[in-house]
């Protein structure tokens, strides 16, 4: 078996609590909550925190309520919470499939949304043992200056690899943050960069609090779908999260698709309401809508199954999704 | 051969039965080698190369040594003998010597009182190495020089030191009937390799007394190779060698030879007066592999137009990875075994296995025959296509037959395969389905056998294969003392059963003691299907000759005739007057009063005269074959590329069942483990333009994907019995045979769901959607043509029911002669 490398475990009831303990120890301190991806990988000695910072305990990070005109997400909730809560069913369907879709059942019940959302994009040059690593020669992301994925580029294109960031893009959902200067909020649809090192704006020191989705979101018609080689466990080859505004008659007023898998950060697909709007979702406009989606996805050799399948994928699963929505 | 307790019908045997150690496995309390920690215990762990081929110059382990908690470090120099589990290719080293010959071969190995310290003085091990470069492709290795250093050094000057071995075997006229033949069928195909994948990681803990006895716990299916190779290599009396072997944690073939963690627990054991433990990560596992080789295989096929094969040419090159292993049994068996269940008046096999930097390929389930099973039960589903016939009944018009002898002179005793066949064609609505499935959807059906054993054991000798000893407590408790190798199949349930059943108490009363080389009399391992059969037998054996004696004693007490002194349900009856009875134990102080402890070894041993005559010609040879069929229905996403097997059924003879519920399970296990490896399994590795070339892909279970029970498909047994005359109640073997057809019958039923021809393994969905592209460009994609549709000749009429028939040119290359 793997070892852990040594840390000290900390367990504050407060974020404030949380936020000093991350100011005292600094770059020597990592956050934990279910630790599904965490853990793993510090098995595999990407990260050798001296101190992990456990988010168990904080109250605040709990609670799946409607609040004002949104529903509020504990970031601390575990995926199995967010997948069968009555609440996210009824009222967000494809974040409840989304979050019921990741890894199984064992890891769904530690696992966290707030941690999906965070989660450290992957890589099959990167998610490997030390030993693996080392007979490779390091890359770009820990410990060296090459990507074997491109050879040539200076950018680390390891993979977004979460299921739930595209579903709460698409319903316009923002996250709020807390860091020792105070809190902020930032949509998720800005959360996340083009940096596979770092894909995410949240600082180091900072602690995802609760997810919020406008309950305005729920009028959307929303769909998820996921290519995966197995119907269990595995990450994501592939997401899309399809959400429409539509008239009663089913005239498109508003959409978007999310797809993510790819590189690292979830594609926004672009140019689909000028496709969609004012028209119905007729299959000749599905065709269309997947066909954008083909245009603008270009899977890469970042995670170990065949790019150029994944990317015949794009327009199978964007068609699947928008067929489910137009269903819904 | 049967038990001579004849007067009764058995009671236990073929009924379902808990297995034995069944209670403590689900409650946690059995004990695995991991669960074993011994006072003073250190751990051990392996430096390995990140070099797929290199010449070791240096090894520098003096900083290591001195970290404090370090206690020993060991290098290939301490322990330089050769080892191999085939006495005629020993090529391992327990650490390397002086070359390493893929990432992951052992170099070094620390004790230390912790891993973590364990593993911080592996980093301060300094070893220089000068790299060579490495063979990848099978092809490459074949075609080799010498102009780079072969992987190994030739056997002889001018040899190809990276071949293993070579076998060219030909019986009958190839030639000649494949001229003669109607329709020739040829193809290529190529099966990616595998892995066993079992949960539990290898794990060995050795202790040295310091007085010249060394023990050495280990999770392996072979206590007795294992405990000669230890001998050997130590340098240490076999007499003063103990193997023990805990519960094992799955094995599937993974398990069936000494590895390098053995030796280096009871070597650092040895040099440090402490046990020391050595657990292999995941990875580890993945690199120890000795998993199924990649085979590239070429058939030639032929048959008459009624459909009865003619003649049979096979050209296979094995991928073995960077040491022998099986290797040399693995290239007999990739044409010895596909003699049967029909009948080739002539057959050839040319296979050759090759080196390369890779993983040591081995057996796993299935040894040898599951690949070129795969390769020629499509073949045979192509004539039967060319011929025009129902694939079952082209089939059926081949049977071999029983108690007769193959094309390659192997006896042939029980063979229940056309019941089989009838079974599976029954229970999956065959007729119904084949060809009139809608477009997407299709069945398929695939035939197999297997060994009960081999004839000859791994190092030549004339005891016995297996046995055990017996004996009576006065309260009616009996003991069974077992050298077999429980690897979750049921071995220990299956002695339990025998000796409840023979000696007539409750199978509470049964006590099996196994696993354990200093009291247990040798069984030569689990492997090659031969556990039941042989040990079942050698417990008859024992359990008849106590039986005897309680019959005698008792027999004399009542003065009747022993033999009609039936043991059964607790006592001692009378045959002829039923009320008359005694209870077990005090049937048993009777015996013991009057001839002495009750106590009684068994054993058998195979009949070494039904082989053929021709050197390998021991090699396949089986006191009894087992057979198989499989029908498979399949879903194919034209669009994706995803094959959704709905259900296979398994109908296998398995001579007789002595606990369905095990055999079931075997059946069951046997059909998952093929579909896995039809669908998702790839042991591969990268080249130089991924990086690394001969880095293992990905070595976890995240990667290395194996089905979910989302992904299983609706599985269900036919138990066929055919009651083997040898067989022990007429058993033989369940535990690897059943895997066979699993994925010939897929590849067929994809053909019939969308008339694309897949020869080339796995069938994950990247690799079928290439196929459905390639068949959409040609415009192939469609549904096949029924039997008899495009043979205008044959049945006169197309089937008013049949759907139309689609293009019925399929995807790979054949040929056609004599049309």
């Amino acid at each position: 078996m793997l070892r852990l490398p040594p840390f000290r475990y900390h367990r504050p009831s407060t974020v404030d609590g949380a936020l000093g303990l991350l100011g005292e120890f600094g770059d020597d301190a990592m956050l934990v909550a279910g630790g599904t991806d965490l853990i793993p990988n510090m098995k595999h000695r990407l990260f050798e925190p001296a101190h992990l910072v456990a988010l168990r305990d904080v109250d605040e990070l709990r609670g799946i309520r409607e609040e004002g005109d949104r529903l509020r997400v504990g970031a601390a909730e575990t995926l199995s919470a967010v997948a069968s809560n009555p609440d996210v069913s009824r009222l967000f369907p494809a974040l409840a499939a989304a979050a019921g879709h990741v890894a199984g059942p064992q890891l769904r019940n530690a696992g966290t949304l707030g941690g999906n959302v965070c989660l450290d994009t992957r890589c099959t040059y990167y998610n490997q043992t030390r030993f693996w690593r080392e007979a490779l020669g390091w890359c770009l992301k820990k410990d060296g200056d090459v990507c074997h994925v491109t050879k040539v580029g200076r950018k680390c294109v390891a993979a977004h690899s979460a299921d739930t960031p595209p579903v709460l893009a698409t319903l316009d959902a923002t996250l709020l943050l807390a860091g020792p200067e105070g809190r902020r909020e930032l949509a998720v649809r800005d959360f996340f960069v083009a940096d596979g090192i770092a894909n995410t704006r949240r600082q180091p020191h900072e602690i995802l609090v609760e997810i919020r989705i406008p309950l305005a979101s729920a009028r959307l018609r929303q769909a998820y779908a996921k290519l995966r080689q197995r119907k269990a466990i595995d990450f994501p080859l592939l997401t899309v999260a399809v959400a429409a505004e539509c008239e009663d008659d089913g005239t498109v007023v508003r959409i978007e698709g999310v797809v993510t898998g790819l590189g690292s950060r979830p594609r926004i697909l672009t140019g689909w309401d000028e496709v969609a709007e004012g028209r119905v979702l007729d299959d000749e406009v599905v065709e269309e809508l997947a066909s954008r989606a083909h245009r603008q996805c270009h899977p890469l050799d970042n995670i170990i199954v065949d790019p150029e399948w994944r990317r015949a994928m794009v327009p199978v699963y964007v068609r699947r999704a928008l067929l489910d929505l137009r269903a819904a | 051969m049967k038990s001579d307790n004849d007067l009764k019908a058995t009671s236990l045997i073929g009924t379902p039965m808990r297995k034995v150690e069944g209670l403590d496995k689900s409650t946690g309390r059995a004990l695995y080698t991991d669960d074993i920690a011994l006072p003073g215990m250190l751990h051990g762990k392996i430096l390995r190369s990140p070099h797929p081929h290199a010449r070791i110059v240096s090894i520098d382990a003096t900083a290591a040594e001195a970290m404090p908690g370090v206690h020993a470090v060991i290098t290939g120099r301490d322990m330089p003998t050769r080892y191999g589990i085939i006495p005629w290719t020993p090529d391992e080293y327990p650490l390397c010597l002086d070359r390493v010959r893929y990432i992951g071969d052992g170099v070094a190995a620390v004790a230390a009182v912790d891993e973590d310290t364990a593993l911080a003085a592996l980093e301060r091990i300094e070893v220089v190495y000068e790299e060579l470069p490495a063979f990848l492709d099978p092809h490459e290795a074949w075609a080799a020089d010498g102009s780079t250093p072969y992987i190994h050094e030739p056997k002889k000057e001018g040899w190809n030191g990276n071949v293993t071995k070579m076998v060219h075997l030909e019986f009958g006229e190839v030639e000649a009937g494949l001229d003669e033949a109607d329709v020739v069928v040829e193809g290529e195909y190529f099966f990616e390799g595998t892995t066993h994948a079992p949960i539990e990681p290898h794990c060995a803990i050795g202790s040295w007394d310091g007085v010249g006895r060394l023990t050495v716990w280990s999770a392996t299916q072979v206590p007795h190779y294992l405990h000669r190779e230890l001998a050997r290599v130590l340098e240490v009396d076999p007499a003063s060698v103990r193997v023990l072997q805990p519960l094992v944690g799955g094995a599937f073939g993974g398990k069936s030879e000494p590895f390098d963690l053995e030796f280096c627990v009871a070597k650092l054991s040895m040099r440090t007066g402490r046990p020391v433990k050595i657990l292999y990560t995941r990875e580890e596992v993945f690199y120890s592999h000795r998993g199924r080789h990649p085979f590239h295989m070429r058939y030639r096929t032929g048959a008459t137009r009624d459909g009865k094969l003619t003649s049979v040419d096979a050209q296979i090159l094995l991928d073995g990875g960077a040491y022998a292993s099986f290797g040399l049994v693995t290239t007999y068996y990739s044409g010895q075994l596909l003699c049967a269940p029909y009948a080739m008046p002539a057959y050839r096999f040319d296979s050759t296995r090759v080196y390369t930097n890779k993983p040591a390929c081995g057996p796993k389930r299935g040894h040898g025959s599951v690949q070129p099973r795969f390769a020629f039960e499509v073949q045979v589903d192509k004539l039967a296509e060319r011929v025009g016939l129902d694939p079952i009944d082209f089939r059926r018009r081949n049977f071999i037959g029983e108690h007769t002898r193959t094309v390659n002179e192997l006896r042939v005793t029980s063979n229940g395969f056309l019941e089989c066949l009838e079974s599976v064609e029954r229970a999956s609505g065959w007729a119904e389905k084949f060809r009139r499935l809608p477009f997407g959807r299709g069945v398929g059906v695939a035939g197999s056998t297997y060994i009960s054993g081999t004839n000859y054991p791994i190092y030549p000798n004339e005891m016995p294969q297996s046995a055990v000893q017996m004996q009576i407590d006065r309260s009616g408790r009996v003991a069974v003392f077992s050298g077999a190798s429980e690897i979750g199949q049921g071995c220990d349930s299956v002695v339990a059963y025998i000796a409840a059943e023979e000696l007539g108490v409750p199978l509470e009363w049964v006590r099996v003691l196994r696993g354990d080389t200093d009291f247990t009399p040798v069984d030569l391992g689990a492997y090659s299907s031969r556990v039941t059969f042989m040990l079942g037998n050698a417990a008859i054996d024992a359990a008849t000759r106590l039986r005897r004696l309680v019959q005698e004693a008792v027999g004399e007490a009542w003065e009747v005739r022993p033999s009609e002194v039936l043991l059964a349900d607790g006592h001692a009856t009378w045959a002829p007057d039923t009320a008359r009875r005694m209870p077990i134990a005090e049937a048993f102080n009777l015996a013991e009063a009057r001839s002495g402890t009750l106590g009684a070894t068994g054993w058998y041993n195979t009949p070494k005269d039904v082989h053929g005559e021709y050197r390998g010609g021991t090699i396949g040879a089986s006191p009894a074959y087992s057979f198989t069929a499989h029908v498979a229905e399949v879903d194919v996403d034209v669009e994706t590329g995803f094959v959704d097997v709905r259900k296979i059924w398994v109908a296998h003879d398995c001579g007789r069942a002595l606990n369905p519920v095990l055999v079931e399970g075997q059946m069951e296990g046997s059909a998952y483990m093929g579909f896995a490896e039809a669908l998702m399994e790839e042991h591969v590795f990268k080249g130089e333009e991924q990086g690394r070339a001969g880095l293992h892909h990905a070595p976890s279970l995240l990667d290395y994907r194996i089905p979910t029970s989302l992904d299983t498909p609706a599985l269900e047994s036919l138990i066929v019995e055919s009651i083997d005359p040898e067989g022990p109640y007429g058993a033989k073997e369940a535990g690897e045979g059943p895997l066979h057809p699993s994925i010939p019958a897929i590849a067929n039923a994809i053909y019939d769901a969308v008339g694309v021809r897949l020869d080339r393994l796995p069938f994950s969905p990247p690799n079928v959607w290439r196929a459905l592209e390639r068949a959409r460009e040609a415009g192939s994609l469609g549904k096949p043509a029924s039997p008899g549709a495009g043979r205008a000749s044959a049945a006169g009429a197309h089937d008013a029911d049949a759907p139309p028939p689609g293009v019925a040119e399929p995807a790979s290359v054949e040929a056609v002669r004599g049309d």
